[in-house]
C-alpha cells in the first residue's frame, strides 16, 4: 500500500478546519484511509541516522497516510483534499476540460517507428497558465515520484517527463537512437554526456541506478527533441537538463512514455488532473496532439468520462444511492424511468472499471458499519476433507502415545533433505526455487525427517528422551498433476534417548497400524522387512509394507546424520504415506 | 524417623511439666545433640496433635576459639607479663611468642610492662607488676559458665570486637502438649495395600497424612503443538457453521489459478519475484481449461462481462509459471471454477486453513510460510450485508463481539473490507483479516451464473494464536526452533473464554 507523507497544517489549511489526531484518524478509516503515523522530518532524520544529524531539520508535522493501492488520485495533497472535501460535500465534483490552445495550434508530439523496438507509446498534454508556490511545486515533483513507484511499476511500464514549454518549442519528436548517438545535458549537470557515459555515470547513483537495467540492453534508446534538437528527455531514465521546470515556469508541456498505452494515458490523466486547479482557468487541460508512425492523429489527455448503468441495489432507494455516489466524485443521475442509475467515471478514477467498483463507493459513502447485517440463508452440510480428517484423528492417537507434535517447515535447504539425510539430490523429487534469498527456502521438503530433527538439535536442553511427531505435507513432483508437482501427507516419528529404541519407534508403528485397523501378517495385513537405506544404520532399516504396498520406513538412524544434524545420541524414525489409509 | 527411644524420652518429659519444655533445655540436660531433638520434634508433629510445637528463637553469646583459648590460658596480656622474668626479656625474644604482638600492646596501655628502648643489647621489657587482676579472661569464663547477663553490653561488644565472643541466634522448639497428646505412639501407615484391603485391617490403622502443598508426578505423555490445537478449534467452528473442507494439499500452484483466475493483473507488483517463490524446477505448468483459460485472457486484456478490463497484453507464459501458492484463494478459484462446471448450480459453503508462502523479509511476527484460514460463501443474492452478518457469527464464535469494517483494497473483491475488532487489552482496534465479494470478472468466466454473489474472508492462524497464548516472536511458535516446553506447558484451546 502506498504511503502519502502530508504535511498536516497545510492539509487543514486546504480542508478549511482543523482536527483533532483522532478526528482524522477516524475519518481517514470512514474514506479507507489509514492515518499510518504521526512524525516529522526532524523524527525521521533522528531515528535513522541519530539525534546529531536531525539537528536543525524541520519540525513540521506530517502526516503519512496509507492509501489503497489502485487509487492514484489520492496519492498527493491536492487528490486527498478534493476527495475528502468532496465526501464531506464540502464542494462538488470537478469537471474537468480538455481546450484547445488559444491559438489554435496544439503542441504535436511525432512518434517514430524506431520506437517500437523499445517503448512504443507516448501521450503528452500542456498545463497553461499554472501558478506554482514552493509547496505545490515539490507535491507537482512528489506526485510524479510516487506514480513512478506505483502504477508505473518503478518506470518499467510508463515514465512521465515535465518541460518548461517556454524553454522549448515544437513539433517534438519521439524517437530512439543508438546510444552513442544520444548527447545532451542531464538534468542538475553542467555538461553534455552521451547516452552511453551517462548509462555508466548512474551506476552509482543511488536513485537512478535501479532504472537503467530497463533499456540498458536495448540497441536504441528512446528519446524526445524539441524542433531545434534540444533533448527534452531520454526516457525511462533522465530529463534534459535544458527544459526542467522551475517555480517560475507558467506552461508545462507533460509526456508519458512507455510500452502500456493504457496506463500512459492513466498517467497522464492523473498528473494533469490533480494539478490543473493550479491553471488559471482551473480544471482545464490543453491538449497536445500524438501523431503515430503510421499517420494517425490522437488528442490527449483522454479525460474523458466513462458512463456506466447501475442496475441493481443492494441496498438504498436509486435517490440515494445516486446522492451517495456524487459525495465520491462520481456524478450520478437517475434514470427517466427511475429505475437505473448514470454513473459517470471522472478521469481520476481509472480504478472504476466495472459496475460492482461504483457499488463500493456507494458502500463507502453510506457507511459500512451502516449497513445492517443480515443471515445468509444458504443452506449446506459440512463435510472434513477425508485426508485431514484421518490426520486429526492420528495426531490426538499419537500425542496419547507418548508423542509430541512439532510443526516444522515446508521450505529448506537441498542441505536438509539431501547431504544431511546422505541421500543424493538427484534423487529425492525435490521440487526447486528459483528466487530463494537464503539458502533455508531453496526447495519443498520431500521429508519430514529433517524437519523433527532440527527440532530435537533446538532442543537438546530438554530431559531425555525426546520423542516427537509431526502429521503434515510434503512436495513431490509429479508429472500426472497440472503443475507437475503434487503433496503427499506423511506421518514421521522420531525416538532420541540415549540407547536407540527402535522397540519403541516399531512400537509406535504397531499401534499406528492398530489405529488404521490393519493386523500384522503377509498380504492383507502388515509386516517389515529388513532394507538398505542410506539415511539408516546398515542392519538397522526396514521397510513398511501394508496390504502389499511399501508405504515407509523405520530404523535407527546412521550416525552420520545424527552428526549433521549436530546431535549427540541414537534416535530411531518412523517415516510413512498415509494416503492409502484413506 | 527419629530414634524411637528418644522420642519416648521427649514425651515423658512433656508429660511431667505442667507448661511446655524448650528444644535446647531438653538437649542440654539430656546431653545430647539439638538437631536429634529436632527430629524428635519433627516426627511427633507427622504423627497428628500429639504435641504442639512452637518455633522460637533466641540470641545468646558465645565464645570464639580464641576466646576460649584465653578462657583457659588467661588474655594474651596476662600471659605476656607472666612470661616476662625479674631480670626482663629482649623485645624481639617476646614478639616471636604467639601471644607476643597483641599481648605487648594490651600489657602496654594497661601499663604492666615497660620498654627500655635504650638498653645494652636491643630493646628490653621489663614487669612493672607482680600481680595482675586478668579481667578479660574473668569475664570470658563468665559468659562460658551462661552468665553473660552478668556483663553490660558495652563491655559484651567491646570483646565481640576482639573476636572473642560472638553472638548466636538459636533456634528452637518451645514444646507443649498437643491435643492427642499421649506417651505411647502407634505407627503410622503411609499407604494403603492390597493386604489391608483383604484382611479389613485399615480399620485400625492411622495413616500418615498426606503433603497437599506438594506437586503430583507429571504424566508421561505426549503434547499437541498449539498452533495446530488453535487450528483444531477453527475447524471445529467452520464445520459447526456448516462450511465444507477444500483440497489445500497442494502447495505448488500455476500462477494462472493463484493470479489470472482471481483477476490479478500480470505486472500486479504480488507476481514480483521479491514477494513470491517461484520455481525452477517444474517451473511451468501445463494442461488448463482451454475455453476458460481464453475467457481470462479476454477479461483482463480487453474487459467483458460488463468490465473495462485492465487493456494490457495478457501472457500465457505469465500464466504458466509455478509458484508456491501466495494464498489458499488459489484452491477457491479451482473450487468456484468446478462448482461453475456443474449442470446445475448449487450453493457452497466451504472452508480451509493451510500454509500459503511469501518471498517476503522476515522479522519476529513474518514467516515465509504461515497458515490462512479462509472461508467462501456461494450463493445467489448474497449481500454485503450478508457478509458483514457471517463474520459476524464467525467472530462471535471466538469470542469477538465488538467489529468494524473499513473500505480497503484487493484485486479480486469488490467491496473488499478490513475486519477490525476492538481489543480490550490494547484499548485500540485491531486488524483481524480480510473479506470482500469476489468480482465478476472472476466468477463470469469461471461460467457461475449472473445473479450468484461469493462472499469469502481470510486471515491468518499465527496471528490469533500468539495473541492467546502470549508468544512474541513467531519463532518460538512455528518451525524447528519452538521451545519444546511451551507445547508442553501450554493449555488447551477455548477460543472463546
Amino acid at each position: 500500500m502506498p504511503t502519502v507523507s502530508v504535511k498536516r497544517d497545510l492539509l487543514f489549511h486546504a480542508l478549511g478546519r482543523t482536527y483533532t489526531d483522532e478526528e482524522f484518524d477516524e475519518l481517514c478509516f470512514e474514506f479507507g484511509l489509514e492515518l499510518d503515523e504521526i512524525t516529522s522530518e526532524k523524527d525521521i532524520i533522528s531515528r535513522e541516522q541519530g539525534n546529531t544529524k536531525a539537528e536543525g531539520a524541520s519540525d513540521v508535522i506530517l502526516y503519512k497516510i496509507d492509501v489503497p493501492a489502485n487509487r492514484y488520485d489520492l496519492l498527493c495533497l491536492e487528490g486527498l483534499v478534493r476527495g475528502l472535501q468532496v465526501f464531506k460535500q464540502k464542494m462538488e465534483a470537478p469537471l474537468y476540460r480538455r481546450v484547445s490552445p488559444a491559438s489554435g495550434e496544439p503542441q504535436r508530439l511525432v512518434i517514430t517507428e524506431e520506437t517500437a523496438a523499445v517503448r512504443p507509446h507516448a501521450v503528452a498534454a500542456v498545463l497553461r497558465n499554472i501558478t506554482f508556490t514552493l509547496e505545490r511545486y515539490d507535491s507537482f515533483i512528489e506526485l510524479q515520484e510516487k506514480l513512478h513507484q506505483n502504477v508505473c511499476r518503478k518506470r518499467t511500464l510508463i515514465a512521465i517527463g515535465t518541460h518548461d514549454l517556454d524553454t522549448i518549442s515544437g513539433p517534438f519528436t519521439y524517437t530512439a537512437k543508438p546510444p552513442g548517438d544520444i548527447c545532451f545535458k542531464p538534468l542538475n549537470h553542467a555538461k553534455e554526456y552521451t547516452a552511453q557515459e551517462l548509462m555508466s555515470l548512474y551506476k552509482t547513483d543511488s536513485h537512478l541506478r535501479h532504472y537503467l537495467h530497463i533499456i540498458e540492453d536495448k540497441p536504441v534508446y528512446p528519446v524526445i527533441y524539441d524542433s531545434n534538437g534540444i533533448v527534452l528527455s531520454m526516457p525511462p531514465i533522465i530529463n534534459g537538463d535544458h527544459s526542467k521546470i522551475s517555480l517560475n515556469t507558467k506552461n508545462v508541456f507533460i509526456e508519458c512514455t512507455g510500452t502500456d498505452l493504457t496506463k500512459a494515458k492513466i498517467v497522464l490523466d492523473m498528473m494533469v488532473t490533480m494539478f490543473c486547479e493550479y491553471c488559471e482557468e482551473p480544471f482545464t487541460v490543453e491538449e497536445a496532439e500524438v501523431v503515430y508512425p503510421d499517420g494517425r492523429i490522437c488528442q490527449y489527455p483522454v479525460l474523458c468520462p466513462l458512463t456506466i448503468t447501475l442496475q441493481s441495489f443492494l441496498f438504498e432507494s436509486t435517490e440515494h444511492i445516486a446522492q451517495l455516489l456524487t459525495k465520491m466524485c462520481l456524478r450520478s443521475e437517475v434514470t427517466s424511468d427511475g429505475e437505473q442509475i448514470e454513473v459517470e467515471i471522472p478521469p481520476t478514477r481509472s480504478d472504476v472499471i466495472h459496475a460492482c467498483d461504483i457499488m463500493e463507493d456507494a458502500a463507502m459513502a453510506y457507511g459500512f458499519n451502516n449497513i445492517p447485517r443480515t443471515t445468509p440463508r444458504t443452506y449446506t452440510v459440512a463435510n472434513q476433507l477425508p485426508l485431514n480428517k484421518l490426520s486429526e484423528l492420528l495426531r490426538q492417537d499419537l500425542a496419547a502415545a507418548g508423542f509430541t507434535e512439532a510443526l516444522t517447515f515446508a521450505l529448506c535447504s537441498q542441505e536438509d533433505i539431501a547431504d544431511k539425510l546422505l541421500k543424493n539430490i538427484s534423487e529425492t523429487r525435490a521440487c526447486h526455487i528459483s528466487n530463494p534469498k537464503t539458502a533455508e527456502f531453496q526447495v519443498a521438503r520431500t521429508t519430514l525427517l529433517s524437519g523433527l530433527l532440527k527440532t530435537v538439535a533446538a532442543n537438546r536442553k530438554m530431559p531425555l528422551p525426546l520423542r516427537l511427531f509431526e502429521i503434515s505435507d510434503v512436495v513431490l513432483k509429479d508429472e500426472t498433476k497440472d503443475v507437475g508437482a503434487s503433496n503427499n501427507r506423511r506421518l514421521c516419528a522420531v525416538y532420541y534417548n540415549k540407547s536407540p529404541g527402535f522397540e519403541v519407534i516399531h512400537g509406535l508403528m504397531d499401534r499406528v497400524m492398530q489405529l488404521l485397523e490393519v493386523k500384522p501378517g503377509q498380504g492383507n495385513g502388515y509386516h517389515i522387512q529388513a532394507a538398505d537405506d542410506s539415511t539408516f544404520f546398515p542392519g538397522r532399516c526396514a521397510e513398511i509394507f501394508a496390504r502389499g504396498k511399501s508405504i515407509g520406513r523405520l530404523g535407527v538412524l546412521h550416525p552420520d546424520v545424527i552428526n549433521r544434524f549436530e546431535l549427540t545420541m541414537p534416535c530411531s524414525a518412523l517415516d510413512i504415506d498415509i494416503e492409502p489409509f484413506l | 524417623m527419629a530414634d524411637t527411644g528418644l522420642v519416648e524420652t521427649l514425651l515423658q518429659r512433656v508429660e511431667k511439666v505442667d507448661g511446655g519444655l524448650d528444644s535446647q533445655d531438653v538437649a542440654t540436660s539430656l546431653g545430647v545433640d539439638h538437631q536429634a531433638i529436632v527430629g524428635a520434634v519433627k516426627s511427633l508433629q507427622a504423627l497428628g496433635d500429639v504435641i504442639s510445637a512452637e518455633q522460637r528463637s533466641s540470641k545468646h553469646w558465645e565464645l570464639t576459639g580464641e576466646g576460649c583459648e584465653i578462657a583457659e590460658q588467661g588474655s594474651h596480656e596476662a600471659r605476656v607479663v607472666s612470661s616476662i622474668p625479674k631480670e626482663g626479656m629482649p623485645q624481639s625474644q617476646l614478639m616471636k611468642l604467639a601471644f607476643g604482638k597483641v599481648g605487648f600492646s594490651k600489657a602496654m596501655s594497661n601499663k604492666w610492662i615497660r620498654l627500655d628502648k635504650g638498653h645494652e643489647g636491643g630493646p628490653r621489657i621489663f614487669k612493672t607488676v607482680e600481680r595482675l587482676e586478668d579481667l578479660v579472661r574473668d569475664k570470658l569464663l563468665l559468659v562460658q559458665k551462661g552468665q553473660a547477663s552478668q556483663l553490660e553490653e558495652k563491655e559484651k561488644n567491646e570483646l565481640k570486637k576482639r573476636k572473642l565472643l560472638s553472638e548466636v541466634t538459636v533456634k528452637s522448639y518451645w514444646i507443649t502438649k498437643g491435643s492427642c497428646f499421649s506417651t505411647t505412639i502407634t505407627k503410622q501407615e503411609t499407604e494403603l495395600t492390597p493386604e489391608m484391603i483383604a484382611s479389613g485391617s485399615w480399620k485400625e490403622k492411622k495413616f500418615k497424612p498426606y503433603n497437599f502443598e506438594a506437586m503430583g508426578v507429571a504424566p508421561d505423555c505426549g503434547h499437541l503443538h498449539p498452533l495446530m490445537k488453535v487450528r483444531t478449534q477453527f475447524r471445529q467452528i467452520f464445520l459447526e457453521m456448516g462450511f465444507t473442507e477444500m483440497p489445500t494439499n497442494n502447495f505448488i500452484e500455476s500462477s494462472f489459478w493463484n493470479f489470472d483466475s482471481l483477476f490479478q493483473p500480470q505486472q500486479h507488483p504480488a507476481r514480483d519475484q521479491h514477494d513470491t517463490f517461484f520455481l525452477s524446477d517444474p517451473a511451468q505448468a501445463h494442461e488448463f481449461p482451454q475455453d476458460y483459460l481464453e475467457r481470462v485472457r479476454k477479461v483482463h486484456s480487453e474487459g467483458g462481462f460488463g468490465s473495462q478490463g485492465y487493456k494490457y497484453d495478457w501472457k500465457i507464459e505469465e500464466a504458466q509459471k509455478n509458484i508456491l501458492r501466495t494464498h489458499t484463494t488459489a484452491v477457491s478459484a479451482r473450487m468456484l471454477y468446478k462448482l461453475a462446471q456443474q449442470e446445475k448450480f448449487t450453493p457452497v459453503k466451504y472452508f480451509s486453513i493451510d500454509r500459503v508462502f511469501r518471498n517476503e523479509t522476515l522479522d519476529a511476527t513474518h514467516l515465509a510460510e504461515f497458515h490462512q484460514i479462509e472461508g467462501v460463501v456461494a450463493d445467489y443474492g448474497l449481500t454485503l450485508g450478508d457478509l458483514m452478518g457471517i463474520l459476524h457469527q464467525f467472530f462471535n464464535k471466538l469470542g469477538i463481539t465488538k467489529l468494524r469494517f473499513k473500505p480497503a483494497y484487493n484485486p479480486y473483491t469488490e467491496p473488499s473490507m478490513e475486519v477490525f475488532s476492538y481489543h480490550e487489552g490494547l484499548k485500540k482496534w485491531v486488524e483481524l483479516g480480510n473479506s470482500g465479494v469476489f468480482r465478476p470478472e472472476m466468477l463470469l468466466p469461471m461460467g457461475l451464473p449472473e445473479g450468484v454473489t461469493v462472499i469469502a474472508w481470510g486471515l491468518s492462524l499465527e496471528r490469533p494464536t500468539m495473541i492467546k497464548y502470549g508468544i512474541n516472536n513467531i519463532r518460538e511458535l512455528v518451525g524447528h526452533k519452538v521451545n519444546l516446553q511451551m507445547v508442553y506447558d501450554s493449555p488447551v484451546c477455548r477460543l472463546d473464554s
